[in-house]
């Protein structure tokens, strides 16, 4: 008796373009082509089936599973809100600051919320004057065409040159920081240095720092010969610290913790002055900028309740241990 | 009835998740475009198209040295990754003993999902310093290829591999029954059966590459202007943005979009040509 080969459904493979069996008839499968070719269907078809199924009890399942998720944000939404509450925006420099502040004055108060967000000062003015915000962090004095809003000014914070805690260098004068960063100095011999080409880095457009910088050096940004341009200070540090050559400069505060953790670097005297915290608050550094808060009108209750706050010995011991200066009123 | 019914929704549901896909492409480019419409006008747009002088607060937007850099890095990241991606999938599918092959597949797998944001890292840490101590800055132009290189190479494997699958599994033995090489076995069987798959995903290595941002902004030093040499710095149209975006207002922010609708116009333009006329190997 010859073999009979069991007919089969055949299918196109897409990737290799061979015919493939699409299904197989299952084992108790009666023989004869009607059994089998019913087999296949019943195969074929219960994927199908089984994926109309799923989509159908879909909209069931989703309020099954989203059903408790539901609930529990009702409930979280019964629980009482806060009854003061504050939205603060701006300066990656001053934002954490503030956020710490904004928790230990949370401790002291329950039922107040203060969101604290950081993007920069930029975006602390444009929430302010759209309303998004009650308040802005910016980490230098207002522009000359920001004069509708009201600074409070919260710390001070100086800015520091850094290089490589290889370089010999101890201090550098005005006129030296506008030679090197015009592109006049090429290499650190002329100024006491070692023979090394300076690698020079700037901050990238818009940042507060840069501008206070260039403001004190009396420099244009287009006539700036830089190297290296950084978006953060953490990326100014670590390129620093990697480079006996370079120079860059950031808020004191940063350097000092990143010292503290580690770094490399090399803090530079500034017309004789050493960068600590004591010099700034005396005034003598010459390179030092005001963190502010700025609001569009008089702050409103909640805000100078919270502003009072930092006047207070905590909140004092909180600036100091950013390496930033308390301000006076 | 009940299963035309059945049809008709499973054909909607399918229908709108490939409509929904395609549609979401639109609003991007609307936002896009409305918010860079201040600076779309014919003069200042030429003026932003041709000139490579960047000084946002003098009202000075030219983006023509970025594009170039951008496109420099993708280019010469995407030569070196891709010929390497191609020969490790050959060596490892064509010369490498069997049970190698399978402990060496996770690898590159693992490769590919390290975050951009690593690859960036270890390129500040270990790449950037190397190359100053030969000619500094070292954050340059090369760092960026190097890192992006770095960062396509297991994704260019990864889809030469795949796409070599399926010929292997057909033609493999044929090949070996008639004595071909193995590198003849490649070169005239499985190539030109799997190079559309494998120059198409390669393509899109590319756009990943224009678009890649966090590395490059961590080793391409971000000075504007046109390389002098592989060893000076750049800034490419993403860094731009990524540097600036926050701390822009006013013209500055509309520039800063601008770059991005012209970073998505080259790659799209650059999908588009390839795809048409495909690539002659």
């Amino acid at each position: 008796m010859p073999l009979k080969r069991k007919p089969q459904a055949y299918g196109i493979n897409y990737l290799s373009g061979n015919q493939l069996p699409l299904a197989r008839a299952p084992p108790h499968t009666p023989r004869g082509k009607a059994g089998t070719q019913l087999a296949v269907c019943v195969t074929k078809l219960n994927w199908r089936t089984l994926f109309i199924n799923y989509l159908q009890q879909l909209p069931m399942k989703l309020v099954r599973t989203l059903l408790p998720a539901v609930l529990t944000c009702a409930i979280a939404a019964c629980r009482p809100a806060p009854t003061n509450e504050l939205v603060i925006t701006g300066s990656s420099t001053v934002a954490p600051l503030v956020a710490e502040l904004a928790a230990a004055f949370e401790s002291q108060h329950p039922g107040w919320r203060i969101d604290v967000q950081s993007g920069g000062s930029s975006r602390g003015i444009r929430d302010v004057r759209q309303g998004l915000a009650d308040a802005g962090m910016i980490s230098r004095a207002l522009a000359t065409d920001e004069q509708d809003l009201i600074t409070h000014t919260l710390a001070i914070d100086g800015i520091a040159l850094i290089v490589h805690a290889d370089n010999p260098l101890k201090s550098l004068s005005d006129d030296e920081i506008r030679r090197i960063y015009s592109g006049d100095e090429q290499t650190w011999s002329a100024l006491g240095g070692h023979n090394r080409p300076i690698t020079v880095i700037n901050k990238a457009e818009g940042r507060a720092t840069l501008k206070v910088f260039l403001a004190h050096i009396e420099l244009d940004n287009r006539v700036v010969e830089a190297d290296l341009i950084a978006g953060e200070n953490q990326q100014v540090v670590e390129t620093v610290a990697r480079d006996p050559a370079a120079i860059g400069y950031v808020s004191i505060g940063t350097a000092k913790y990143e010292m503290d953790n580690g770094a490399s670097i090399k803090l530079l005297l500034l017309a004789g002055y050493e960068a600590t915290v004591a010099n700034v608050q005396a005034g003598d550094y010459p390179l030092s900028r005001p963190l502010n808060l700025v609001t569009r009108n008089e702050p409103n209750e909640d805000l100078a309740a919270f502003m009072k706050f930092w006047r207070t010995p905590e909140a004092t011991e909180i600036i100091q241990r950013h390496y930033f200066v308390p301000a006076t009123e | 009835m009940s299963r035309q019914r059945n049809e008709f929704w499973l054909y909607f549901t399918l229908a709108s998740a490939a409509g929904l896909a395609g549609l979401l492409l639109i609003p991007v480019v609307l936002l896009l475009i409305l918010e860079s419409l201040p600076l779309l006008a014919p003069a200042a747009l030429w003026e932003s198209l041709t000139s490579a002088a960047w000084h946002p607060r003098a009202g000075e937007f030219g983006l023509l040295a970025m594009m170039v850099a951008s496109l420099l890095i993708s280019a010469l990241a995407l030569a070196l990754a891709a010929p390497l991606g191609i020969l490790y999938a050959v060596w490892l599918n064509l010369y490498l003993p069997r049970r190698w092959t399978n402990r060496l597949r996770p690898l590159q797998e693992l490769l590919a999902g390290i975050p951009s944001v690593v690859y960036g890292l270890w390129g500040l840490v270990v790449l950037v310093p190397m190359i100053n101590s030969y000619a500094p800055p070292g954050a340059s132009l090369l760092a960026a290829v190097l890192v992006l290189a770095l960062m396509i190479l297991p994704f260019s494997a990864l889809v030469t591999d795949a796409a070599l699958q399926a010929p292997i599994r057909h033609r493999m033995s044929a090949a070996q029954a008639l004595a071909v090489s193995r590198w003849g076995t490649f070169r005239r069987v499985l190539w030109p059966e799997a190079r559309a798959t494998i120059i198409g995903g390669i393509v899109l290595q590319f756009g990943r590459a224009l678009g890649e941002t966090l590395a490059v902004v961590m080793v391409a030093g971000n000075v504007v202007q046109f390389p002098g040499s592989l060893f000076d710095p750049v800034r490419t149209l993403t860094a731009n943005i990524a540097l600036e975006m926050s701390y822009a207002t006013g013209t500055h922010h509309t520039a800063l979009f601008l770059s991005g609708l012209v970073l998505m116009l080259i790659t799209l333009i650059l999908m588009f040509q390839i795809n048409r006329r495909g690539v002659a190997i």
